[in-house]
């Protein structure tokens, strides 16, 4: 089961949507892991003639899968960062009437529509489906580092150490959930780890 | 779409003189206008129009006309007419009666047709006359060293308003094509070939509007990055009678007249902007109705039209036998 329904939560939490396929002059895909799943599901050869896909396979074997689809390009990487440089120059060279396709986790949601936005891509231009993880990218309010993967509320910020609680409130410009100090009152007392969606 | 909140009749006025009446090609001739009390005009960004009232013997004519002029000069303001001989007889009216000198009453300037600032680049588009935004918007531009291009489609070299103007001090960034000469605006190639966060902006006749529309959607560009501006001069039509509810009035809506118009002429206050259509300030509500509407505006959407609750009064018209307006 790739899909998940998030519960309902405050204006600020993103909500995602379904891709489906839009009239473009060209069309990029940046998908992780289960993402790879609503590419598979939505693609045609009209699509595929036109399409550049971008796969971070995070330890998941859907690339052959993807490339079986015959996109006109295709590309394999294992993180959203060593994809990064690649992302930056497609979308430099890219004009407009571009679609951009982002699924799979909201980390890699968040900062692909982030990337895509200040390269100029209109926001009606982008489309989001969330497949695979829930886990979140948090960032840290006291130190400002950035927690990738964090499935547990609270967690443990990893650049300062601090006992963070998992908030909805969400950064666009970050593409990151906020994390607050969860013990600063009484230090030490710690609520039980639990699944954020527990 | 909801009505706007107050709803006015017209922007604030502003009391001017006018200091020039410039001829510009066989049909277009510029108007420049200064305050009367001395002062410099309120700022405007391109796009921005006015509505110059007209005083015509015994009957008043509001037309909206585009600003022209440069927004970082505000000491005038300026305008360009095109003499639309089959047209309701405004345009005709500058042209024969309005010289130096003259006093007249405008409107404090009011944007339909703003630039987008998100933009990474603007591109725009002008048919004939619908180019005196874009002389606003470039002014504007230029201030701030802004990424622009400008493809203006004329009939012939004669008949292209400050085209020589605009090639002489823009060498690279406008392009001129001359219909009489057989050469369109290529669309396709323009639209297709924009950097990310372009915005297209077209003004001109409805058939070029419609076409850059259509092509940009067809190759993939959203909505909300073409902005176009079209004033629709109302149509003439059949003569109705009204009933306007709250100011207690049975009134006849003449062949030539728009019901904004007719209500002005029986003295309701009745709210505009634009008067073209496009920014909503006239919505009137339908109390009841039997018979149909001429929707003509920009305005309401395909279920305000369906339901049959609402009107345009500066473009829109009725046909039928009792129309009772919420007026
Ligand atoms: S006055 Fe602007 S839409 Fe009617």
């Amino acid at each position: 089961m790739s899909k998940f329904e998030f519960p309902p939560s405050i204006g600020s939490r993103p909500v995602w949507g379904t891709l489906e396929p839009r009239v473009g002059q060209a069309h990029l895909f940046v998908a992780d892991a289960q993402g790879a799943e609503a590419i598979l599901d939505v693609a045609t050869p009209e699509l595929m003639a036109a399409a550049h896909i971008i796969f971070i396979t995070r330890g998941t074997d859907y690339a052959d899968k993807l490339r079986a689809l015959n996109p006109s390009q295709f590309y394999e990487g294992p993180s959203y960062d060593a994809a990064l440089s690649r992302i930056k120059r497609v979308l430099s060279d890219a004009k407009m009437g571009l679609q951009v396709y982002i699924s799979g986790t909201e980390s890699l949601m968040g900062q692909m529509t982030n990337e895509a936005a200040q390269a100029g891509v209109p926001f009606e231009s982008i489309q989001t489906e969330h497949r695979g993880s829930t886990a979140r990218r948090m960032q840290c309010v006291h130190c400002k580092g950035f927690t990738e993967e964090v499935e547990t509320d609270p967690f443990v910020c990893c650049h300062c150490g601090l006992n963070l609680f998992v908030r909805d409130h969400y950064s666009r410009r970050l593409a990151a959930y906020q994390g607050v100090c969860v013990d600063a009152e009484d230090p030490g007392n710690v609520p039980a780890q639990k699944g954020i969606y527990e | 779409m909801s009505a706007p909140q107050k709803a006015k009749a017209g922007a604030e006025k502003i009391a001017v003189t006018v200091s020039a009446v410039v001829p510009v090609t066989e049909y277009v001739t510029r108007f420049e206008f200064t305050r009367t009390d001395g002062a410099d005009f309120p700022p405007f960004s391109g796009g921005a129009h006015t509505v110059v009232s007209m005083e015509d013997g015994d009957r008043t004519r509001l037309n909206p006309y585009s600003l022209m002029s440069d927004p970082t000069d505000l000491s005038h303001y300026a305008i360009s007419v095109r003499r639309e001989d089959t047209g309701r007889g405004g345009s005709a009216f500058m042209h024969s009666q309005v010289a130096p000198g003259d006093a007249m009453t405008i409107t404090c300037p009011v944007n339909l047709f703003g630039l987008d600032w998100r933009a990474k680049k603007h591109i725009f588009f002008a048919g004939g006359i619908g180019i005196t935004p874009f002389l606003a918007m470039i002014g504007q531009l230029e201030q701030t060293n802004g990424n622009w291009e400008l493809h203006y489609a004329a009939r012939t070299p004669e008949s292209a308003a400050y085209a020589d103007m605009l090639l002489a001090k823009f060498p690279t960034k406008v392009h001129v094509y001359y219909s009489g000469q057989g050469v369109r605006i290529p669309l396709e190639s323009l639209l297709s070939g924009q950097p990310l966060g372009t915005h297209a902006y077209v003004c001109g006749p409805a058939g070029l509007i419609d076409l850059v529309h259509d092509t940009a959607t067809g190759i993939g560009w959203p909505h909300s990055n073409v902005h176009s501006e079209e004033f629709l001069a109302p149509a003439p039509g059949a003569p109705f009678e009204v009933r306007l509810c709250k100011s207690d009035k049975t009134i006849t809506v003449g062949e030539h007249e728009s019901l904004l118009e007719a209500m002005e002429r029986e003295g309701v206050d009745a709210p505009f902007l634009c008067r073209g259509g496009s920014c909503g300030q006239c919505e009137t509500n339908v109390v009841s109705a039997d018979g149909g509407f001429i929707h003509r505006d920009h305005w309401l959407d395909d279920d305000d039209r369906a339901s049959g609750k609402k009107i345009m009064p500066c473009v829109s018209r009725f046909v039928g036998t009792t129309l009772e307006l919420d007026r």
